[in-house]
């Protein structure tokens, strides 16, 4: 593949950084109260989602995660929508109904986030489906944990997936943990196997790809999305990389050997695509300009009204 | 009584009825509403090549072709899931859960996916998947295919639930449930496969949803049932007629949203209630209608009864089975108790 222009990778640079500024306003706020529930903070992960999501086009579908807050900004959610709808006010992108974990806007494609373990993977085989059937170009991306790939709905979503060539990609985010257990103590690999080969046993082509590498992801992800509506079947594509926060909110991460957290910090995904680009020198004024964005945001998202059980009732059945 | 179908007190079937096997009406709906959307599709194990394996989609797979009728794998809550994603995307897909008590296998896409998803995103998506499912006793299955299931769901708020008492709410529920926009689970029951019963088709014959059906009028008692007790209860109705008692049978076909209004009409005529059904008492559809009445201050003459299954598990030896099933002679026997 040829390498993106040089406009495109200035975006991704932006779009990383705002999601790294967004994500510790999340953590700000919620310090100040303004965040019911809890949250789960994805920096260190911001790479995987800007570069698969950079491979999609306008009309591809979304399948995102309780941690998924990189995937909504990456996809260009409104930001005072996406502010408000952690803060549970009506102006949120899902009128507050969701929060933290289930912030979707639809009309950017993303149909689903759900907080339980490995249920959005069949829901995207589903989705391709839908592109295969009706002969389009489009294709549903799929985002999941390390941890779910342990639950039957990964394995019986492959299954399916491959055997009626679903437009589907499916990229596992191993940020090496599922909760507070590293993923090799939860899974069953040959030693050093990466979890992409169990797409083997379903016939099915997989990659891995270093998840702090925006370029390597995004060129992985465009192979598959190719393959994809081509009729070649889903990809399994494993992006490894690392949450630098706990689990949640309330999770120090004191299981994590010393030392580990700085030396995947030495590869930051930010860093490595700012001297990548040359760009080194221009991070402070970015991050400037995009945290007043951020500020701005959540500081209007804070004034928006709270929904009422009226308008809760109405979102239950559809007309 | 029609001599068109074996249900007796059955109203005289309209001229322009059929006379079709349950099991057909349920293949008919499934014919008549892929014909008339083209974005309906099917999955299930065993149902397209193979026509089903309660021939409920006998010819549908030729018709139609390999990408409305899908083979599944034995893998129920993956291809739950899956349904949700097309229904997410613009289709109409209903799946078929061979027996009743699979469901649990897919317990998370049906009761936890589908009707949350609509909710979780403020409106912005729609789930318009029907799930069918076959169940109930009588078949000699034992205790792991014998369950009506019919209850489960109840306190899955987002999820509509119907229940087919004849051909007729075969046909109608489920054609309602695919034109729905909200996920539907509609059960039918094994043992009534093969009954014959006066079917009317067409895209004018969708049963209302949320509307119960007055399967034969009367004056003294109410029994409100579903399934294969609305026929053991229009049977028990015949034998009371004989004794100078009057039953109105309703066949509640749904069990969300329950029609209380038909309920409650129906019971402040008669001012007796029995309920009868093919599940546990504690938990299901009838203990809600009972509490719903009775927090409405209906007027009933007397306490209510309720026929249902005792708190054994289902055998597949014969005596066993008959004696956890509620028959035409129980329910006679509790109207009888409400009348004293
Ligand atoms: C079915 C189910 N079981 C358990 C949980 C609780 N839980 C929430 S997140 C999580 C860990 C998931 O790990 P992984 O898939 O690796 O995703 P990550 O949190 O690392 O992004 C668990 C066990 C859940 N949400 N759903
Ligand atoms: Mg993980």
């Amino acid at each position: 593949m040829t390498a993106p222009p040089d406009a495109v990778l200035r975006t991704w640079l932006e779009q990383m950084i705002l999601i790294r500024l967004a994500e510790d306003k999340v953590m700000e706020i919620y310090m100040q109260g303004l965040v019911p529930g809890t949250v789960h903070l994805c920096q260190g992960q911001e790479a995987a989602s800007v570069g698969a999501i950079g491979a999609l086009t306008g009309d591809d579908w979304l399948l995102c995660t309780y941690r998924g807050h990189h995937h909504a900004l990456a996809r260009g959610m409104d930001l005072e929508a996406f502010f408000a709808e952690i803060m549970g006010r009506d102006s949120g992108a899902c009128r507050g109904m969701g929060g933290s974990s289930y912030v979707v806007d639809a009309s950017l494609g993303m149909i689903g986030s759900p907080a339980i373990i490995g249920a959005g993977i069949p829901v995207a085989t589903g989705a391709g489906m839908t592109a295969r059937l009706r002969g389009e170009d489009r294709i549903a991306m799929c985002f999941f944990g390390d941890g779910a790939c342990n639950i039957g709905a990964f394995h019986e979503a492959l299954n399916m997936a491959q055997l009626w060539r679903s437009q589907v990609v499916f990229c596992i985010e191993n940020n090496q943990y599922g909760e507070y257990t590293p993923f090799r103590d939860s899974t069953a690999l040959p030693p050093e196997a990466p979890i992409a080969h169990r797409a083997a046993a379903y016939g099915m082509a997989h990659a891995v790809v270093d998840g702090q590498d925006v370029i390597a992801v995004h060129d992985m992800v465009a192979q598959a999305r190719a393959r994809a509506v081509a009729g070649d079947g889903p990809t399994l594509i494993e992006a490894q990389t690392y949450r630098y926060r706990g689990h949640s909110r309330t999770d120090p991460g004191a299981y994590r050997p010393p030392g580990e957290l700085d030396a995947w910090k030495e590869r930051d995904p930010i860093g490595i695509l700012a001297s990548g680009i040359g760009a080194d020198g221009d991070l402070e004024a970015l991050r400037e300009r995009l945290q007043q964005e951020v500020d701005e945001a959540a500081d209007r998202a804070a004034e928006g009204p709270w929904p009422t059980l009226d308008q809760a009732r109405d979102y239950v059945f559809a007309d | 009584m029609s001599s068109r179908t074996d249900a007796p007190g059955v109203a005289a079937a309209p001229d322009n009825a059929d006379v079709v096997t349950y099991r057909e009406a349920i293949r008919l709906a499934l014919d008549d509403a892929m014909a008339a959307d083209d974005t309906v599709l099917l999955l299930g194990e065993d149902i397209a090549k193979a026509g089903g394996p309660f021939k409920t989609t006998v010819g549908l797979y030729d018709k139609y072709g390999a990408d409305r009728v899908f083979d599944t794998p034995i893998a129920e809550n993956g291809f739950c899931g899956i349904a949700l994603g097309m229904a997410l995307t613009g289709l109409r897909p209903v799946t078929e859960i061979m027996f009743s008590d699979f469901l649990p296998t897919a317990f998370d896409a049906i009761a936890m996916e589908l009707p949350r998803w609509r909710f979780m995103s403020g409106g912005q998506t729609s789930a318009p998947v029907t799930v069918r499912a076959s169940g109930g006793g009588g078949g000699r299955f034992g205790a792991q295919t014998s369950s009506t299931g019919e209850s489960w769901f109840l306190q899955f708020y987002g999820l509509k639930v119907a229940v087919a008492g004849s051909p007729q709410g075969a046909y109608g529920l489920l054609r309602a449930a695919i034109a729905h926009n909200n996920p539907v689970v509609v059960f039918d029951h094994k043992a009534m496969h093969l009954r014959k019963g006066p079917l009317v088709r067409g895209d004018d014959r969708l049963a209302e949803v949320g509307k119960a059906v007055v399967a034969r009028p009367g004056t003294d008692v109410t029994i409100v049932a579903s399934l294969l007790m609305v026929h053991r209860s229009l049977e028990a109705a015949e034998a009371l007629a004989g004794e100078g008692i009057e039953v109105e049978v309703i066949d509640i076909s749904w069990l969300r949203p329950l029609d209380m209004e038909t309920v409650a009409a129906s019971v402040g005529r008669t001012g007796r209630l029995v309920i009868a059904e093919e599940q546990y008492h504690d938990g299901g559809w009838g203990a809600s209608v009972i509490s719903r009445l009775a927090t409405a201050a209906a007027p009933l003459a007397v306490p209510p009864a309720a026929v249902s299954m005792p708190e054994i598990l289902i055998s597949h030896s014969p005596p066993l089975e008959d004696a956890m099933i509620p028959s035409a002679e129980r329910i006679a026997d509790a109207v009888r108790s409400v009348c004293r």
